[in-house]
């Protein structure tokens, strides 16, 4: 990409093509960028839709709305829809955004790829989603599809779920495969790769545990279709197989995927805090390691969701150590936020709002992963609400948080508009107040007893259940209003300047907002 | 430190919710009825107390930022942005805080494994949705079922106080003694769990899992299924009466009784009207689930069985569904899980129930040697 590539071949090129083909054969990274968080979005309201359902049902107890065959189609969905269709993509979405602004290339390392990647998704939704239209309903035995219940005894349309998660794993290897090249080869001169914003150390780290894991996944879910089609017993005790081989094979690549939907947000939020406390991030070098650290830690660990299956006493303590030492880099990362925010000059526009709030949510849920790390206490937490509170703390204030932050504080870049900043704040309080009346109650009801996925329960818990409900059904409210922010910024607002954070620091800030279709064709120099 | 725990706990429930401190807003475990659910207790609350004291720490110094270093005060940003030495400390302390909550939980930990010298054995078999309780030293046992009707669910009929939580017959067990349990499943995996007991373990298909309690208190404790089990996994409790030694032989001496009564059962003569009486109520312990009261199903998982060609055709087909379920679909096989008698009464039933007439019966006798042939 020399500077003087022919200035013919840049006219030619000058903008983006138009009408439909622009997006179905684009190789620009913004455009891909925006297909992916657009579609994320979609997936998240329709996750969101289905969350809905389970916590209208839930609402009191008895069956109101739906049957227990529903509830569990809803429950898997919901699972299945946010985790591979909204958290993922979303980052995916971002890293193509801001990887190559971050790093001074023109475009991510193989363009086709991309294109071919994002196009993946839609069609691996489109059958995942199909199958409850199908007889017998969609899949019903959970987002973790525990054999034999996903096997013997799933419903006939696994096959298509099979069939959708390969399509998803191929897109997100692919889209691995290119950060990875993107980060290695193309950053501009003089980026040391102790030099590179955290988004993209959090990024690269990322990209190879996708690369590590999704084939992981891909593996247990043949061995599903074979059980199901081709007569196998991978998974099946009569025919000399073994149910909880499913499990180890599924948690190996279930426990990474979990920092798959976090360590991006970390890397964001470390963008984000400096930003808006004018003050340099603190221990760049030990966040780095400490991301590191978390990712190889998350390879010995993946037995602690099976504390109650019968490991032998020797697996079930070294899962429990090794579970707990991964507090230590998560508690690293967490004092330096908050030690950057020490005596910093502080502002609170929206994207530190979601990120105070990160810290301080994903914390909460970090605590209750401690406790649920405790292999004994697990015995009684286990398979109860304290769990379904405890990764909803992590991946809504965390991952969902994170999310948000991070397109409050790019979308001046994107689309060279100021958001609406009273909106935006309304936004934010809205969220934080329905996620908490909705998900802090759930610790109590696990405490109690409440098992998790099911669609009616004992009167004992109905209180909590209700403010559970009411805050889900608000929080849930409150997103459409970000539709509406994120529309109005599109269409018009105060002028955003090249640098609209006085505070921020990287190379996409000394792009003029909106970002250019095409930028970088000649590298930056980094001091 | 237990009762202190509790009593901060309370206090604090009270003071976040002034209004709603009673039973129903429950915030927090309770300590249960044996040692290992108490260890689990204490070990609970120490944990909770580290938390939240580490909580207290960290947001504090970051509440005091949000406080005292804001833009719009006039606060200047300093330049720090590394420190080896406090690196180095906050990497170690939380390493030394975790190795002291390691410790005691590592000890209740080995103590939950010892599944040695037991008193009585109880084999728990996890079915598509109910228990079975096999008192393994004694020779008998049985399945225990959901009790909560129908109505009750759908919201036809005032909810009663144990609502999903009752059921016909409930694991009985002797207090004091260490009670030994092995847990299989016959289908998919379920989980066995009496929160009060401070275990909870998973039944899975092909595997022997052990685990032991020993009950202190006499009394009802109640659990349910805790792992993902299909349709009705919210409707198959776990009910557990624990009573004293001299009230639990009376009580095993009478199930030998019964289960030898059983046995009698498949020799007597029976008559169409007796076979209908006993398969109207073994039908709606067992098949309801599925096949519904009226035996319309739930198509296309459960079929119906209101004029479906297996109920109203062949005799010898019907026996065989039935024993031997219908294997890759939900139908079980119900040959191992019920009596001869309890196996002729619902096929009969079915044969001559909802419009179904089709006039036949199959005694006890019979469905003996059907068995006995296979």
């Amino acid at each position: 990409m020399s500077a003087v590539a022919g200035t013919h071949a840049q006219d030619q090129h000058h903008g983006p093509a138009r009408g439909f083909s622009r997006w179905l054969l684009t190789t620009n990274h913004k455009d891909i960028g925006s297909m992916y968080l657009i579609f994320s979005f979609t997936m998240f309201l329709l996750g969101g839709t289905m969350a809905m359902v389970i916590r209208a049902e839930l609402f009191q107890p008895g069956l109101q709305i739906v049957q227990p065959e529903f509830f569990n189609q809803m429950t898997t969905m919901h699972g299945l829809i946010m985790v591979f269709g909204a958290v993922m993509p979303a980052f995916v979405g971002l890293a193509n955004w801001m990887i190559p602004l971050m790093i001074g290339a023109p475009d991510m390392a193989l363009p086709r790829m991309n294109n071919w990647s994002f196009w993946l998704l839609p069609c691996a939704f489109l059958i995942l989603v199909s199958t409850l239209f199908m007889e017998g309903g969609a899949p019903n035995f959970g987002w973790t599809f525990y054999a034999p219940l996903s096997t013997t005894y799933g419903p006939p349309s696994t096959t298509f779920f099979v069939f959708a998660i390969h399509i998803m794993g191929v897109s997100s290897i692919m889209g691995a495969i290119n950060v990875i090249a993107t980060v290695l080869n193309m950053r501009a001169p003089g980026m040391t790769l102790m030099k590179m914003p955290m988004f993209v150390w959090t990024w690269l780290i990322t990209a190879f545990l996708l690369i590590a894991v999704m084939p992981v996944l891909a593996g247990v879910v043949t061995m599903v279709l074979m059980d199901i089609n081709f007569g196998t017993s991978f998974f099946n005790a009569a025919g000399g197989g073994d149910p909880v081989l499913f499990q180890h094979v599924f948690w190996f690549f279930g426990h990474p995927e979990v920092y798959i939907m976090i360590l991006p947000a970390f890397g964001a939020i470390s963008q984000i805090i400096p930003a808006f406390s004018r003050k340099r991030l603190f221990g760049y070098s030990s966040m780095v390691y400490a991301t590191g650290a978390i990712a190889m830690l998350s390879f010995l660990v993946w037995a602690h969701h099976m504390f109650t299956v019968g490991v032998p006493v020797a697996g079930q303590l070294f899962f429990m150590y090794a579970t707990l030492l991964i507090a230590v880099p998560t508690g690293v990362k967490v004092f330096n936020w908050v030690a950057t925010m020490f005596r910093g000059a502080l502002s609170f526009e929206t994207p530190m709002l979601f990120a105070v709030a990160f810290v301080i949510l994903f914390s909460i849920g970090g605590f209750s992963g401690v406790m649920l790390a405790i292999a004994p206490a697990d015995f009684q937490y286990h398979d109860t609400y304290f769990v379904v509170a405890h990764f909803h703390y992590v991946l809504v204030p965390g991952a969902i948080f994170g999310i948000f932050a991070s397109a409050y504080f790019w979308l001046p870049k994107w689309t060279g508009h100021m958001y609406d900043e009273t909106l935006g704040k309304t936004h934010f309080w809205l969220s934080f107040i329905g996620m908490n009346l909705a998900f802090f109650p759930m610790h109590f009801l696990g405490l109690a007893g409440m098992p998790r996925r099911i669609p009616d329960y004992a009167l004992q818990f109905a209180d909590f259940n209700m403010v559970s409900s009411i805050g889900a059904f608000m929080f849930g409210a409150t997103q459409l209003l970000f539709v509406l922010i994120v529309v109005k910024c599109v269409k018009g607002g105060e002028k955003a300047p090249a640098k609209p954070w006085d505070g921020a620091e990287g190379l996409e800030w000394t792009l003029p907002s909106p970002a250019p279709y095409h930028t970088f064709s000649t590298p930056p120099e980094v001091k | 430190m237990r009762v202190y725990a509790q009593r901060v706990g309370v206090l604090s429930g009270g003071l976040l919710f002034p209004a709603l401190s009673m039973a129903d807003w429950g915030v927090n475990m309770t300590p249960g009825v044996t040692g290992t659910s108490n260890d689990i207790f204490n070990l609970h609350m120490t944990i909770f107390w580290i938390c939240v004291a580490i909580g207290v720490v960290v947001f504090g110094v970051m509440f005091w930022s949000i406080i005292a270093h804001r833009k719009s005060q006039g606060a200047k940003p300093a330049n720090f942005h590394e420190n080896t030495m406090v690196e180095v400390l906050w990497t170690l302390i939380p390493l030394v805080i975790l190795v002291i909550m390691a410790i005691p939980a590592t000890a209740t930990l080995v103590d939950m494994y010892d599944t040695t010298e037991s008193d009585i054995d109880i084999k728990v078999t996890g079915y598509q949705w109910r228990w079975q309780y096999e008192y393994i030293n004694d020779d008998f046992g049985y399945f225990s079922s959901l009790t909560t009707p129908a109505d009750q669910i759908n919201n036809r009929q005032a909810k009663g106080e144990n609502y999903l939580l009752e059921v016909d017959k409930p694991m009985v067990v002797p207090v004091g003694k260490k009670i030994r349990f092995l847990l299989t499943a016959n289908d998919v995996i379920h989980s066995w769990w009496v929160p009060d007991f401070g275990f909870k373990k998973d039944a899975i298909p092909g595997f022997i899992n052990e685990a032991w309690t020993r009950v202190d208190k006499p009394g009802i404790y109640r659990g349910q299924c805790a792992e993902l089990c299909g349709k009705d996994h919210g409707f198959m409790p776990v009910v557990v009466k624990a009573v004293p030694e001299e009230e639990y032989n009376t009580w095993v001496a009478e199930q030998k009784e019964a289960a030898e009564k059983e046995r009698q059962l498949t020799e007597k003569d029976w008559t169409m009207e007796e076979l209908m009486e006993r398969g109207e109520t073994t039908y709606a312990t067992n098949c309801v689930a599925c096949h519904q009261a009226d035996g319309s199903g739930a198509p296309p998982a459960f079929p119906a069985l209101k004029g479906s060609a297996i109920a109203t055709g062949d005799m010898a087909a019907h026996i065989d569904v039935v024993v031997n379920g219908v294997s890759g679909t939900a139908m079980q096989a119900f040959g191992s899980q019920l009596s001869e008698a309890d196996l002729a009464a619902i096929i009969t039933y079915e044969r001559n129930a909802w419009g179904n007439n089709v006039g036949d019966m199959v005694t006890p006798k019979e469905i003996f040697d059907y068995k006995n042939e296979q």
